[in-house]
Order: C-alpha cells, then structure tokens, then sequence
C-alpha cells in the first residue's frame, strides 16, 4: 500500500483572461505543477471541468488537454462533477496512484467561463441541478441554494448580519492572495445592501464567475523516495459520496449528508479527527455551503456555525483557519477547478509556502469539494511528512 | 436558456408531471418525487406509482430576480418546495400570489399552469404549480 504524495501545484490567477485560451490557462498552471515537483513526467492525466461542453464547445477534453501539453500516448480523461469536479478529479487520481498502477499522475482542473454572458453562464451552471423537476421549472443554482439558505435561517434562527460575517471574512482573508479574484474587503453593510439574486442570497454572498486553473501532480511513495525535491505533503484520506441531485428527494434541507459520510472516511484513513485539522479550504459557492459544512465536517455542532463565526471562530489564528485563501467567495469559483486549487492551496499551507494569508506551523489540512447543492462531496485530509 | 423544448422529453413525463404521480418503496415506505428506478434511501427496486395529495404546506421558498433565459416574463419567480400532507416534498413554483405575501408553513394546492414557452417555435410546456389554498378555505 502506497502513499499518495503530492509533488508538485501549479494556479494561475482567477480572473478575466480576455488573452487567454482554454489551454493557455492549462498549460500555465499544468506546467507550474510540473516544474514544481522536479519534473516529473505524468504518465497519467485527468481533467477536471464542468462546462467544456456547453461553453466551449469542446469535448474530447482528456486528449485535448493532455496533448496540448505535450503528454500524448497515455491515458487521460475529463471528470465531471459540476461545481464538485476539482476535488472529484483529485480523488480519481489519488485512487490511480494508490493502486499501484500509476507512480506519477497529473490533475489540472480547467475553466475558461467569461467568454459568454452572465445569463448564458448561468444556465450552464443550472445543469448542476435536475433538468426535469428543477431546471424545468427555472429554480436556477441560486434559487436552489436560497431555499437551503432560508430553511436554514428560520430553523436555526440565524439573522442575515450573522450570516454576512463568512463573505466578509473570506474577502478580509483573499486581500493577500495573489491568486484571488478579489482582493478588496467588504463590510456587513455591503453584503446587506447588495442586490438579491434568489431571496435571500444576495449577490455578496455568492462566488463570481472567472477563469482559471489549477494543477497537482500526485506521485507514489516509491517515486517520492527518487526525486530530488522530496515531497513533503501527502493526502492521509480521501473519500467521495453522492447523494440525489434533485433536494426534493434528500432526507432534510438543512443537512449534507454525502459530506459527512466523505469527512468521516477521510478523518478515518488519516488517523486524525476534525480537532486534529489546522487549516481548511470548503466549498462556498454561496455563504450557505460555508456555513453548512463547517457542521458536516465537525467543526460545529449543528445550526450554530454562523454564530461561531461571529464570535471568531475560524478566523486566521484560530484552528482550524477557515478559508485563508478567500475561499470560492473571493479567491474565486471557476467551478470544475476549484477543488484542484483547495489541494494545492493546502499543500502549500503545510509546506510553508502560501504566498497569501499563511497558517503558521501547520501540519494537517484538508479540502472539501461540492458538486450541486450537495449531490458530489469530497473530501481530502493532508499532512506534513 | 436558450429554450429548445423536445416534445418527447416532455411527453414522457407527462404522468408524473401533470398528475403528480410518484414511486412509493413497497420495502422501506419512502416516497419519491420526481420518481426514480431505485429508492434512495434503501435501495430497492420494488416500488409502486401513487398520486400525491394535491394539498401540503410550503416548506420553505425563495423568490428568484436573476433568472434564466426563457423565464424573463416570469420575475421575480416565487418557488418552494411543498411538503405535502402526506409528507412527500414537492419543487415547484408558486402562482397566483404576491411574492411578499408568501410565507414558510403556508397552506398551498397544486393547479397545473404553462411554465415556459419555447422561444423559437412558441411550444408551451405545461407542469404544476402551487397556489395559496383557496378551495380549501372555501370548503371550510
């Protein structure tokens, strides 16, 4: 049984790139893994996007990527799982490499979503959920997350002032991100001011839409021993779970049960509990998913995570540190990549070389990747050799 | 979205739409809405068509300004997810009333109502939508 390590990352900047084409933005960040972990050749490459298809208009996308980078003659392939797609693409190559069958796989999650209008992007966004029962009826991905979000707020009695401290925060922690989307801090007041997009999501407590990409190359134990740059991070635990995309056939709205079912195997292989993590970086495509998984993860018991907050949990010196990348809300959501840039963001934690907001003295981490308003969930642990 | 509506898609729906017909396990008892080959929460393959109350309370709701193409005519678009009084959850939109009169535990029945049109070719399609409990009322 091999350990997975992870020996290289590469990001670029989320954002606008007017200049730059889908395999620009790969090659940028793909080659950046790559140079980073020694260079290591892949013999293995997976891709993480969501919308190639519909955006794009380019499927095909293992072999696109992967022989645009100059990696033909070996396997590759696209794995989708919507907004989830990163940390699931992750996964597969975690699995790949602790087979056995692979020593050294590369994962390069790739989003190109400002070439098209905001109304075209967000239809693309919609086919996360239920084409028939939601889609249907035009509950887009906002509307979808705004019924989690009420239910939760009126069950829990969490007001709209508690709830804007998790944008504020994640704006406050991008400001040193160089990485990020957005590097400018927000008040309480804007998040309340700010236009409603689906009562009572407003437009400061969702993820923007940007470009970008993000790659980690994964190596066995065996290899790691070879390179001249040893590793020193590896994923302890990694699981994924699903659950029905459609939420009208989910067990109770204010719960995520395939997070949970994924935390708690992941806590599992790596021997450490939620006490044990120093650092993390969740899905928060909308201030709800933040909330609500900080619960499922076992940070908080349940309904009392927004008042946490407000007391300062999860803010930078606290552990476990929440976010310090600025999270989907401000380092930015290009969808199928971001839980590739959670795992590269947490290796560079515990590395020590986060070029942004740092969690000093750092040794264990972990991810947590979302597809859907809960459907696709995974979860990683990383530890410090 | 730029609406390109396949008749077939929406015929062979039309049971479980239009009559708000879902699968109930025979093993577990769970109802599934909109219905599925296996049930979710146990797995079983065994389960049986039943047509849903037309009545329940809204669970909870949101009231949609961004929409998507093809619901422009539509906003602010009012949807919730009902429970139903046989405790099944429903999503669907609301009709019939000010969104600012819309509130969690609501009494609610379902009428069906046109959804959308296809832009192209004006194709409607038709599904249920729920309206504040009138008839209800008016029977009691």
């Amino acid at each position: 049984m091999t350990r997975v390590y992870v020996a290289g990352v590469g990001m670029t900047k989320i954002g606008r790139h007017f200049d730059k084409g889908f395999l620009d933005l790969a090659a940028e960040a793909a080659f950046k893994a790559i140079d980073d972990a020694g260079g290591v050749e892949p013999e293995a490459v997976v891709v993480t996007n969501m919308m190639s298809s519909r955006l794009n208009e380019q499927d095909s996308l293992g072999a696109y990527i992967a022989a645009g980078l100059g990696l033909r003659h070996r396997p590759a392939f696209k794995v989708e799982a919507a907004c989830g797609s990163g940390g699931a693409g992750v996964f597969n190559a975690y699995t790949m490499v602790r087979s056995g069958l692979f020593d050294a796989v590369l994962v390069v999650g790739v989003e190109k979503m400002t070439d098209y209008p905001t109304s075209t992007v967000t239809a693309a966004l919609a086919q996360a959920a239920d084409a028939e029962y939601e889609l249907y009826y035009g509950a887009s991905f906002t509307g979808l997350n705004a019924l989690m979000m009420r239910y939760y707020m009126e069950k829990y009695g969490v007001s709209r002032d508690e709830m804007s401290e998790w944008p504020v925060m994640m704006h406050s922690n991008a400001v040193s991100n160089p990485y990020a989307q957005f590097r400018r801090k927000i008040t309480k007041e804007d998040v309340a001011k700010s236009q409603v997009v689906a009562d009572p999501i407003r437009l400061l407590d969702s993820s923007p839409i940007g470009d970008g990409s993000a790659a980690v190359l994964l190596v066995s134990e065996e290899l790691a021993k070879k390179l001249p740059n040893k590793p020193e991070v590896y994923i302890a635990g990694a699981w994924m779970a699903v659950d029905t995309v459609e939420l009208s056939n989910r067990d109770a709205l204010d719960e995520i049960p395939a997070a949970r079912i994924a935390a708690e195997k992941a806590y599992k292989m790596a021997g450490l509990g939620p006490r044990d993590i120093d650092v993390i970086e969740i899905h928060d495509a909308f201030t709800i998913n933040g909330v609500m998984l900080l619960e499922e993860l076992g940070f908080a018991p349940r309904g009392e995570a927004a008042k946490l907050l407000n007391e300062g949990r999860f803010h930078p010196g606290d552990k476990p540190t929440a976010n310090p990348s600025g999270g989907l809300k401000a380092r930015g959501h290009p969808v199928g990549t971001t839980g590739v840039y959670q795992v590269a963001e947490i290796t560079m934690q515990l590395r020590g070389d986060f070029p942004g907001l740092r969690v000093d003295g750092a040794e264990a981490g972990l991810t947590t990747s979302m597809g859907g308003d809960g459907s696709s969930l995974t979860v990683h642990v990383l530890r410090h050799i | 979205m730029p609406l390109n509506i396949s008749p077939a898609r929406i015929w062979r729906e039309r049971t479980y739409r239009y009559r708000l017909v879902a699968k109930r396990c025979k093993k577990c008892g769970r109802i599934i809405y909109p219905p599925r080959p296996a049930c979710p929460a146990c797995g079983s393959r065994e389960l049986e068509d039943i047509e849903l109350p037309r009545t329940g309370v809204v669970e909870t709701y949101t009231i949609i300004y961004t929409v998507m193409d093809g619901f422009r005519d539509k906003a602010p678009l009012p949807i919730a997810i009902v429970r139903l009084d046989n405790g099944a959850k429903v999503l669907a939109p609301l009709t019939d009333i000010d969104p600012e009169e819309i509130r969690t535990g609501m009494r609610v029945e379902a009428v069906l109502r046109r959804i959308k049109r296809d832009g192209e070719h004006g194709l409607i399609a038709y599904g249920v939508a729920f309206r504040p409990a009138l008839y209800e009322q008016r029977k009691q």
